[in-house]
């Protein structure tokens, strides 16, 4: 076992036992970043140097008896968060030369828990898309196949925990973007309920479906990243104010009498046989270990894709519209005040970024906002109606995250809608504001990674982890590496 | 739903966005398309059906009337594009 490959438990026994230091563990990781890192991608920045010197005050803190819950522990950051002084971009060309005054809430957390920071990974730009093939700058391969897609937005970071380039990452969820890579990658990528995790300092998308997000190697340090970046925050007045319990106390491998849902609406004709054959065999296994398995109906599922790409776009075009050349970012002076916002918007967003302005300016432009972005919110009602309806019966629900393992680059670009329609598992958890997370649940015969998700109502984290921290335990595909 | 050439350009420039013909081409096509797709939803009734706009119970959450320390205006000049006496330089608005 090298020491790149422990999970944040693994080295914050080591490291509690004094068998190894922060900084022998940074300067692993680091080199395993430098071994592989041509070939997957997943970094846009790396603050190296930075990182040694946070390892260097992990080790003398500890040193002093201190033991803050991640001191030493080398972590990944998707873009879209705010580092103060390290270069944020958010995959796009817009950002590429800011740097942010400030520090994400979430950011600001890890730090006070001793984290050391490795760098900022890629993503699609803005977080929009689904493969990470939309980053300005280039396209992160996933580990367990060097032609094919890690997933997105959140592909850096997912690539970065499953090629362990990082004990583990942030990533950010508004339609799967950390579930759906996680998926693709072989992680554990956990949403946390919406207004359960601090928005203050992700650089926004679709407000009311954002989420910060982690990829972790497995449910334990999903739970214990969880742990350290939840709670209310001041500054976001989207986060709720509840107490934030023991996730760790969840992981007590007892499923017996859980009630576990089965949604008939994410079985369907199109998606790949192993991926179903493998979701379907963890049901089994669920019940094998004493869960209650019963099917339940989201019958709105179906609408799920034109909610979603219609809200989301129509909040982003709101949410972008700051990026105008004047306070900060890119702007390309092109003759008069008109033309500055126009010509830097033009050049500065890449095509996706474009296309979904567009398609949310015309969804909430006088003439067209009651058809679209208004019946959009209702149907969202419904959406949400489905999930406080099983949940009624069901403690967790239990799906596939993707419909396919991960495709090859290029293989979707030339039709955005198809790359829409491959979300259609992950969507409406956004919409219905609820949590879950994805975990590994076997590979094809590609030797790639299938996911398998499970959701629990709002604040239901406790349960989602439980459930998936047994199955997880019951089964070895967490301890996979990818052949790199 | 087939958006014509004179709409594509009314929306790019309620964005104040500057597209190529090559561009406003290629979005009016695939919009169109996802347009088209999106028409599914009016199959659905939901006369009676409250809009969602935010899925939390929070309403009007406020904070005491009290100032704090602001970031520095060099922090915040730090990423200005063009600055100038401590202001934001830009072109002439008027």
């Amino acid at each position: 076992m090298k020491l790149y490959q422990l999970t944040i438990h693994e080295a914050r026994a080591r490291l509690v036992a004094g068998e190894i230091s922060a900084v022998e563990l940074t300067e692993a990781v680091q080199a395993r970043i430098m071994a592989v890192d041509n070939d997957v991608k997943a970094y846009l920045t790396l603050t190296l140097e930075e990182a040694l010197a946070q390892a260097r005050v992990a080790d003398e803190r500890r040193a002093t008896g201190e033991d803050t819950p991640l001191l030493g522990i080398p972590l990944a950051i998707k873009d879209l968060l705010c580092t103060a002084g390290v270069p944020t971009t958010c995959g796009s060309r817009i950002l590429e030369n800011f740097s942010p005054p400030y520090d994400a809430t979430v950011i600001a957390r890890l730090k006070a828990a001793g984290a050391v920071l490795l760098g900022k990974t890629n993503m699609d730009e803005f977080a929009m898309g689904s493969s990470t093939e939309n980053s300005a700058f280039f396209t992160t391969r996933n580990p367990w196949d060097l032609d094919r897609v890690p997933g997105g937005s959140s592909g850096g970071s997912a690539a970065a925990v499953a090629a362990d380039e990082c004990v583990g990452a942030l990533g950010t969820d508004t339609g799967g973007s950390v579930r759906q890579p996680a998926s693709l990658c072989g992680v554990v990528g956990l949403k946390p309920t919406y207004g359960r995790v601090s928005r203050y300092g992700l650089v926004a998308f679709a407000s009311s479906l954002d989420q910060v997000g982690v990829l972790a190697k497995d449910v334990a340090d999903a739970a214990i990243l969880l742990q350290v970046i939840a709670g209310h925050d001041a500054h976001d007045s989207t986060s709720l104010d509840v107490p934030v319990p023991e996730y760790s106390a969840a992981l007590s491998g007892d499923v017996q009498g859980v009630r576990v849902g089965v949604p008939r609406e994410y079985f369907i004709e199109g998606m790949q046989p192993e991926v179903e054959a493998a979701v379907r065999a963890a049901v089994d296994r669920l019940a094998d270990l004493g869960a209650q398995v019963m099917e339940v109906g989201l019958p709105h599922t179906e609408y799920a894709v034109p909610v979603y790409y219609l809200i989301a776009p129509a909040e982003a075009s709101a949410n972008l519209a700051r990026y105008d050349g004047v306070r900060y970012a890119l702007r390309v002076d092109d003759g008069g005040l008109g033309a500055m916002y126009k010509v830097t918007r033009g050049q500065g967003f890449g095509p996706e970024v474009k296309r979904r302005i567009m398609l949310g300016t015309y969804a909430l432009s006088a003439g067209y906002y009651d058809a679209y972005y208004l019946k959009a919110q209702k149907v969202r009602t419904l959406v949400r109606a489905d999930f406080d309806a099983a949940f009624e019966q069901v403690d967790v629900i239990v799906a596939p995250t993707c419909p396919t393992t991960a495709f090859r680059i290029g293989e979707k670009t030339d039709d955005p809608l198809q790359m829409y329609l491959s979300d259609v598992f992950t969507l409406s958890m956004n919409l219905a504001g609820i949590c879950g997370l994805s975990l590994p649940c076997g590979f094809d015969t590609g030797n790639l990674p299938i996911g398998l998700q499970v959701m629990g109502p709002a604040l239901g984290e406790q349960q989602v982890l439980r459930v998936a921290h047994a199955y997880e335990q019951a089964t070895d595909w967490h301890t996979r590496r990818p052949p790199l | 739903m087939k958006l014509s050439q004179e709409q594509v350009q009314h929306i790019a420039d309620l964005a104040r966005l500057a597209l190529s013909d090559e561009e406003k081409a290629l979005y009016q096509e695939q919009l169109s398309a996802i347009l088209e797709y999106f028409e599914r939803l009016q199959e659905l009734d939901t006369a009676a059906i409250p809009p969602t706009a935010t899925v939390l119970p929070l309403r009007n959450v406020m904070r005491a009337d009290e100032p704090r320390p602001p970031f520095s205006r060099d922090d915040i000049l730090a990423n200005a594009p063009a600055a100038e006496d401590g202001c934001f330089k830009v072109p002439a608005v008027l």
